[in-house]
């Protein structure tokens, strides 16, 4: 089998501004190292409220509120031209505000790290019980909560760390070992976080490719978080954890890292097993990273605009064998950023999207769309870092160009065509192509795409133990209908084909 | 060589730009002393 199915896709939002200014990067760093600064005391006035961050476009696109062709309409600067009548709840997902995020998290904590206070776990519990997906068993794990005055002491005297909600302390992260440095406050919280927006996509997705639990065999998650104690720092496993809240007791599972390139490389490997015959499916899925939060924050302070990174990512993608209803990922044109590939951006495009199109006959004409890194333009912009997606879309024009394939002047078209606006919020894996997996299975669907790339890429280099980079890609067209048959045909099958009718004629000859 | 020979050079990468070692590789050959070399992460 060359293909697997794509049968369902959830992204979600949480919009977690208080969590960002205690706890993202930027804003932790500097106040462990200056204190509450003009920065900080800003940054606290220029959050964007729950409904802000409903109304404001790219976060609609990412929860499949708004397709992307409404997205491209929408005026700039998005964040001073916000949708009228957003609602929290998309096709895809959702965006869901902090306080119940907070009792999310209390609900995925199985050793008692998070402590909510008693009155806001009771607001927390009727918030979470109206929500359509929170069942009696989850809610069943939301603790009654614990007197302030506790609270107080875990995190004076035992080193937890605060949760905040409008301003005030809503409970606190405890530390999961006295001395352990993996399971302290910090790591938990994040590591808490992480899962609590994982199992929000993976109940989303269940109910949106009408599935029970127990349907799911097996899970993959591809964060950038590290589960361990000090003897195994990165030990894992997230994926069983998050099964294990969502009720998945027939599945199992286990983690992929390759920081941003991660989830393409999930993908991969879940569809691999898939096609194999080795699991019934995958759920391949993500949750958010807490440090990103308010990351450029720096910047968006400095030049007045409202700070945008306020929201933990997660996505869960559901893959199983192809039974013609549902777009494919194929496997026989996978791309591979290789350690000798070099590091220049010539060859990581190369290595990413021209080799494996020329892997099975196919030019840049055939690929609809191409996703690659798609943060949102009005979060990169004002902090420096340019328009990602189209710097990524202008190194594939200029491969184009390159290669021949087409004329230097066509460039911006070629851009304007193939390319995607940025949509996603800027968490490390999150926007690494897989944004467009929801939106493009859509538009296939429909016969708007023939065919989509999705490319993922990563900075292996952060970790300090190789100056390589990391890429993976893989595309995504209809099915045929036929099991096991993708379509174009492979150099192989041609050479088999033409080896089949000589022996053809050969034996018409003979006689 | 060229105007950076002999000089001491900081390379700071991009990752959706130029990374750090692939500006290594074109300025090799430029007599400059790369002290420090580095590719970074913004998104």
């Amino acid at each position: 089998m060359a293909h697997v199915a794509i049968r369902g896709y959830s992204y979600c939002l949480n919009h977690t501004p208080e969590l960002a200014l205690h706890y993202g990067n930027t804003p932790y760093m500097e106040r462990m190292s200056h204190g509450e600064t003009e920065f900080l005391k800003k940054l606290a006035v220029n959050m964007q409220s729950f409904d802000e961050a409903c109304s404001y476009a790219p976060n609609q696109a990412f929860i499949g509120g708004i397709d992307l062709d409404r997205l491209a309409e929408q005026p700039s600067p998005m964040y001073q031209n916000r949708m009228d009548g957003a609602s929290r709840f998309g096709r895809f997902g959702e965006i869901m505000p902090e306080g119940e995020f907070l009792g999310l998290m209390d609900i995925c904590d199985v050793f008692d790290i998070i402590w909510l206070e008693e009155g806001f776990a009771a607001n927390v519990s009727g918030d979470l019980g109206q929500h359509p997906l929170m069942n009696e068993k989850i809610m069943s794990r939301l603790e009654k909560g614990h007197a302030l005055n506790d609270i107080d002491e875990e995190i004076k005297k035992h080193g937890a760390l605060p949760l905040f909600f409008q301003g005030n302390i809503a409970g606190c992260c405890r530390k999961g070992h006295d001395v352990d440095e993996s399971l302290s406050a910090h790591v938990l919280l994040e590591n808490i976080a992480s899962k609590a927006g994982s199992v929000l996509a993976l109940l989303h997705l269940l109910k949106t490719a009408g599935m029970v639990p127990g349907d799911i065999d097996y899970v993959i998650e591809c964060s950038e978080e590290a589960a361990g104690d000090m003897n195994q720092r990165g030990g894992g496993n997230f994926a069983k954890a998050i099964a294990e809240i969502a009720g998945c007791v027939n599945a199992s599972g286990f983690d992929v890292r390759s920081f941003c390139a991660g989830p393409v490389n999930a993908l991969i490997a879940g569809a691999a097993q898939v096609a194999s015959g080795a699991r019934p499916n995958v759920v391949v899925l993500a949750g958010g990273a807490i440090p990103k939060l308010f990351m450029n924050s720096r910047d968006h302070v400095r030049k007045g605009i409202p700070a945008l990174e306020d929201c933990l990512g997660s996505f869960a993608v559901l893959l199983d064998p192809d039974d013609g209803t549902c777009p494919v990922m194929r496997l026989d044109a996978l791309g591979k950023h290789s350690v000798g590939a070099g590091a220049s951006p010539q060859a990581i495009t190369s290595a990413l999207v021209l080799e494996p199109l020329q892997k099975i006959g196919l030019s840049f004409d055939d690929i609809d769309k191409f996703a690659a890194e798609l943060q949102i333009p009005e979060i990169t912009v004002p902090a420096g870092a340019g328009d990602v997606p189209a710097a990524n879309f202008k190194m594939i024009a200029a491969l184009a160009v390159m290669k021949g394939m087409i004329k230097k002047e066509e460039m911006p078209a070629f851009v304007e065509q193939k390319g995607i606006p940025g949509f996603a919020h800027t968490q490390g894996h999150i926007p690494s192509g897989v944004p467009f997996i929801g939106h493009a299975c859509e538009a296939i669907k429909e016969g708007k795409y023939r065919r989509v790339m999705i490319i993922g890429k990563g900075s292996l280099f952060l970790a300090r133990l190789t100056n390589l980079s990391d890429g993976a890609s893989f595309i995504i067209e209809p099915s045929r209908g036929e099991t096991g048959k993708a379509l174009g045909v492979s150099p192989e099958e041609v050479r088999k084909m033409l080896l089949e009718a000589l022996q053809d004629l050969s034996g018409v000859l003979a006689g | 060589m060229g105007k950076l020979a002999g000089k001491k050079v900081l390379l700071l990468g991009e990752r959706d730009g130029v990374a750090a070692p692939a500006m290594e590789e074109s300025l090799k050959n430029c007599g400059a002393d790369f002290v420090f070399s580095v590719t970074e992460c913004f998104v």
